[in-house]
């Protein structure tokens, strides 16, 4: 029997959703072509199955997802997890939440971090840079944002370089996205 | 819509050779892929059962729930150009809930609460959306709609928050 995670936690969950995803024997040559399906690799998750039923979008989704995410040069890989955390703890969900806290802690081999901020949110006792980049993830996420040109000046004096900045403001407005779609059309469970 | 137009540019009024400019530039791949998504959100090929207009009012909703009136103006010319069937150009109005009609309270419904607070969303939501006669694919795309905005709102209120950066 499975059951739905309610807490943040770092153990990535199931995801079961709500709506049924695309089934693959009758998905059209657009959506195969969108989910990049060929012979030898028919694996595709339940989630991208779901947003294969809107195939226009996703067609540009999953290059946008994955340049925003791990494109070179500007943030590292680790704080544009941590901006994917502040969005999906905002929007709470739980299993973006896991997935990327999970990622970040692999990156930086520490579990400090996200530890204190599944506990304390903004508040967590992390260094200056992080507390910028999650408070400005966190605040940006809000609806409407709540993001000031105070929280903008305090990413110039953790450090960030402007790169940097816009790959902050790419990751977590991505999850704003992401989080919409991951936490409305379905639920994270754990056997 | 103008091939090319970029909607979050022109909303940002990114100067060409700005320091911003500059630095966008190196997302450049980012952005056009953002005015991609935003055309097949908002215009699609096939628009299943959420019409361009239907798309565009809810869209100038949502703008106007994240307190953004440049997104506003953008989404009401959307509509404009849709041909604004009475019934459409309704959705738009924040104080309308959807009236007698169950398809539109119910896309109205879900709309506002996804924009403005998904953590509060649950599977009796997804339910609501059913019961009023809409399919899996169209729920997907609704979600889509209001997801992809939230996102362009965002992107944009960042880069806004950049350009008073020395």
């Amino acid at each position: 029997m499975s059951k739905t995670v309610h807490e943040f936690t770092t153990d990535i969950p199931q995801w079961k959703p709500y709506v049924a995803p695309v089934n693959l024997a009758d998905a059209t040559a657009e959506q195969l072509e969108a989910l990049k399906i060929t012979p030898s690799n028919t694996k595709v998750s339940d989630y991208v199955l779901v947003l294969a039923h809107d195939v226009e979008t996703l067609k540009h989704r999953s290059p946008l997802f994955n340049g925003v995410m791990y494109n070179r040069g500007g943030l590292s890989r680790a704080e544009r997890e941590l901006g994917a955390v502040g969005a999906s703890m905002v929007n709470r969900c739980i299993y973006c939440a896991a997935v990327h806290a999970n990622r970040y802690n692999q990156l930086t081999k520490e579990t400090d971090v996200i530890a204190a901020i599944f506990a304390d949110g903004v508040d967590a006792q992390i260094e200056p840079r992080l507390k910028a980049i999650l408070n400005f993830a966190v605040k940006l996420s809000k609806c409407p944002s709540d993001a000031t040109v105070d929280d903008m000046a305090a990413l110039v004096t953790a450090g960030l370089s402007k790169d940097e900045i816009l790959d902050l403001i790419l990751s977590t407005a991505l999850f704003g996205w992401a989080n919409r779609l991951m936490h409305t059309l379905g639920e994270p469970v754990e056997e | 819509m103008a091939e090319n137009e970029d909607v979050v540019a022109a909303i940002v009024g990114i100067e060409p050779g700005s320091t911003l400019s500059e630095t966008v530039a190196g997302r450049a791949d980012i952005m056009a892929l953002t005015q991609q998504t935003h055309d097949a959100a908002l215009t699609p090929e096939n628009p299943g059962g959420l019409s361009h207009a239907e798309r565009a009012a809810l869209a100038l909703r949502i703008a106007k729930i994240n307190d953004q009136k440049a997104f506003e103006d953008h989404f009401e010319a959307l509509l404009e150009k849709a041909g604004v069937p009475e019934s459409a150009a309704r959705m738009a109005d924040i104080w309308f809930d959807g009236g007698s009609d169950m398809r539109t309270r119910a896309l109205i419904r879900h709309v506002d609460l996804v924009a403005h607070s998904p953590k509060d969303a649950t599977r009796h939501d997804i339910e609501r959306l059913r019961e009023a006669g809409i399919g899996d694919a169209d729920i997907v795309r609704l979600s889509e709609l209001v997801a992809f905005v939230s996102y362009q709102i965002r992107v944009a209120v960042g880069l806004q928050l950049m350009r008073g950066l020395a």
